[in-house]
């Protein structure tokens, strides 16, 4: 990314940050405190949803966002999917800045149109002379026992969309970075927050400036036998099932897209040449799933590399199932501890 | 029509005329094979789009429809530029990459022009929210066709500029067909007005093929918009001289009811008689008009056919800021 002047790059285990600072947070008060930052910096900034506004968001996610700014800036709206991304583009023409959110992300497809037709197309269909510069934030994913549609993790869908970029942050620090990023972004952004991980996924938090860069993935745990490639909440199961094969003797690495689009291909590819075997972790169902084009990159750019086909551990192909359903459906660490096994003993 | 001086209403008839003009040489150029791309003609519906935006002013915005060529020369937008983005040339409104039914001029308040019907409404929302926040005492015209009015987002934009008193005016375009199906079918409710009151906002039905009375009851609503009353919808009924699209065999209406039209509801010519009997303009200048209409629509085709595509290797540009 070159359009940010504010970006600086990163290394691919830690983000760059203004100063050495650090507070410990959770996923969402890292959310909430860049919400704050960044509408105090940028007065461009809007954010609109359902109860994100004098309730302070389903999550708290946009708590005292509505005290501090007030009710021009954050602003509460029906629960119209359609017209809150509809009205997105309308805003962002006009000059500012808005950051929508969507309360569940199964609770898109209400907007589908307008996401996929409108705020993904206006750059190009206009040559660039119309643009929707908009972060839509949307919790998603399971672990909660919510029900269908609150769950469900869509992220493969949203990929087949050229002109979206989605951003899956998998810790604390990158959720600042990443969504600070976002915000500036002139792209329409898809941010998509792990419900499971918004209180379990806790670290250190730099309290200045933050930012991490679109397209570089991270290495959140060193090995070498075998990579797990991973986004979002898979990155926690992957970094739990890296320890459990430890145990077992074999050295895998955790490798953290980070953003989806645009993708770390280089980085995935270096992983792939260096460990020679690769596990793609997605919570999604299987068919059609973002991993199933992870995998198709590594057949472009490493397949030379493998010594032994690549494991896909996914969701199954059924819709989300509710309460205790979800445990079996779910990608956990003993199938990929085990998908890693047989990956590792293929060869 | 005191409200328009002579000035005015002259500049009016020019702009009717050169929307009939230009869709009645695209519909010749499209059977002869010349215009690349599906096209839909706005020939019949010239007062509405004319009549509305001569209320705007340079802080608006018009949010426009995929019958999209009468509205965007009404707005204003460059003549050449319309035709070579229809004729998807490198010279065109969206460097020929938006086409027929997505003309786009940011520089002159026409935006979103969109074959994802109703979605002006929506998008209208965010202007007229933006034009309230940021002050800039404009107001959005969302222009949509009888058709969108079921799309489930109209609903959701007509209720959120309700609550939310935005500056905003829903004109729909009642041609009696959304594509083939019937208005009076596809619309539960005893009409598209009368919708406006469930949404608590002033709903007017006015004659399309009557300028005065579609300008009168736009200056109504774009008034009550600016003094921050709140939106408002007017249904404008107009027939559409051409089918849906270019090649439309039109088997659901009976053949002579565009050429009954073209005899009875005519706005041009209804525009015409009225100024002429009434004594503000004279037929002679009219009909300079014409002649003058006439050159211009010659020059613009014959410039829109010659300019050059967009290079291939722009495919790729503009789907993000930066290239990925």
């Amino acid at each position: 990314m070159s359009d940010s002047a504010g970006i600086t790059e990163s290394t691919d285990t830690a983000a760059s940050t203004e100063t050495a600072e650090s507070t410990e947070m959770n996923m969402l008060t890292a959310i909430n405190h860049t919400l704050h930052r960044e509408m105090a910096r940028d007065d461009r900034v809007i954010v609109l949803g359902e109860d994100v506004g004098a309730n302070g968001g389903v999550f708290r996610a946009t708590e005292g966002l509505y005290d501090e700014f007030g009710a021009t800036r954050v602003v509460d709206t029906p629960l119209a999917e359609g017209v809150i991304l509809g009205a997105s583009v309308g805003l962002a023409a006009s000059g500012l800045v808005p950051v929508p959110e969507i309360q569940f992300l199964g609770f898109v497809y209400q907007a589908f149109h307008q996401l996929a037709g409108q705020v993904a197309r206006m750059r190009y269909r206009t040559r660039g002379r119309f643009h929707a510069g908009i972060t839509i934030r949307a919790p998603f994913g399971g672990g909660i026992r919510t029900p269908e549609l609150h769950s469900d993790a869509l992220e493969g869908q949203l990929c087949n969309i050229p002109g979206l970029k989605v951003v899956m942050p998998a810790s604390a620090a990158d959720a600042k970075g990443l969504l600070a990023t976002a915000i500036r972004d002139p792209d329409p952004v898809l941010f998509l927050e792990p419900l499971r991980g918004y209180r379990l996924i806790k670290g250190q938090v730099p309290t200045g400036e933050h930012l991490v860069p679109f397209g570089r993935a991270a290495t959140v745990t060193e090995g070498d036998d075998v990579v797990l490639v991973a986004w979002s909440y898979m990155v926690e199961v992957c970094r739990r099932a890296a320890g459990k094969l430890s145990d077992l003797g074999i050295s895998a690495r955790v490798l953290d897209l980070r953003t989806l689009v645009p993708l770390d291909t280089e980085a995935i590819t270096s992983a792939v040449e260096e460990c020679g075997r690769a596990v793609v972790v997605q919570e999604a169902p299987r068919t059609g799933g973002f991993a199933s084009d992870v995998v198709a990159e590594i057949n472009d750019r490493a397949l030379w590399s493998l010594e032994a086909p690549v494991a896909r551990v996914s969701a199954y192909d059924n819709p989300y199932p509710v309460g205790l359903l979800e445990d079996d459906y779910l990608p956990d660490v003993d199938k990929v501890v085990e998908a890693a096994r047989r990956t590792v003993e293929a060869s | 029509m005191a409200t328009q001086s002579r000035t005015e209403l002259l500049a009016a008839y020019r702009t009717m005329a050169t929307m009939r003009a230009f869709e009645e040489r695209m519909h010749i150029e499209f059977a002869g094979g010349g215009v690349p791309g599906f096209v839909h003609l706005y020939a019949g519906q010239e007062a509405s789009a004319a009549g509305v935006c001569a209320n705007l002013t340079d802080h608006d915005v018009l949010l426009n429809t995929h019958r999209a060529h009468g509205p965007a020369i009404a707005r204003g937008a460059d003549i050449f530029a319309v035709a070579k983005e229809i004729y998807c040339r490198g010279e065109g409104l969206c460097r020929g990459r938006g086409g027929s039914a997505h003309l786009h001029d940011t520089k002159n308040g026409l935006w979103a022009a969109n074959s994802g019907v109703g979605s002006g409404v929506a998008l209208g929302c965010g202007a007229a929210l933006a034009a309230r926040t940021r002050g800039t005492g404009g107001i959005a015209v969302a222009l949509v066709g009888d058709g969108a009015v079921n799309q489930g987002v109209v609903s959701e934009g007509l209720n959120l500029a309700s609550i939310w008193k935005l500056p905003l005016v829903v004109v729909v375009e009642n041609n009696g067909y959304g594509e083939a199906t019937a208005a009076g079918y596809a619309i539960a409710g005893g009409g598209i007005a009368r919708r406006a009151e469930a949404f608590d906002m002033p709903g007017v039905q006015v004659d399309g093929s009557d300028y005065f009375a579609v300008f009168e009851a736009a200056a109504a609503a774009a008034e009550r918009a600016r003094r921050g009353k709140g939106p408002s919808l007017i249904e404008v009924e107009v027939t559409r001289f051409f089918g849906h699209f270019e090649g439309d065999a039109q088997t659901y209406r009976s053949r002579d009811e565009a050429e009954r039209a073209r005899r009875e509801r005519d706005c041009l010519a209804n525009f015409r008689r009225t100024v002429v009997a009434e004594g503000i303009l004279d037929a002679g200048e009219l009909d300079l008009v014409d002649t003058d209409v006439a050159d211009l629509i010659d020059r613009v085709y014959a410039e829109a056919e010659a300019a050059p595509y967009p290079p291939d290797d722009e495919l790729m540009e503009f789907i993000y800021a930066d290239s990925l």
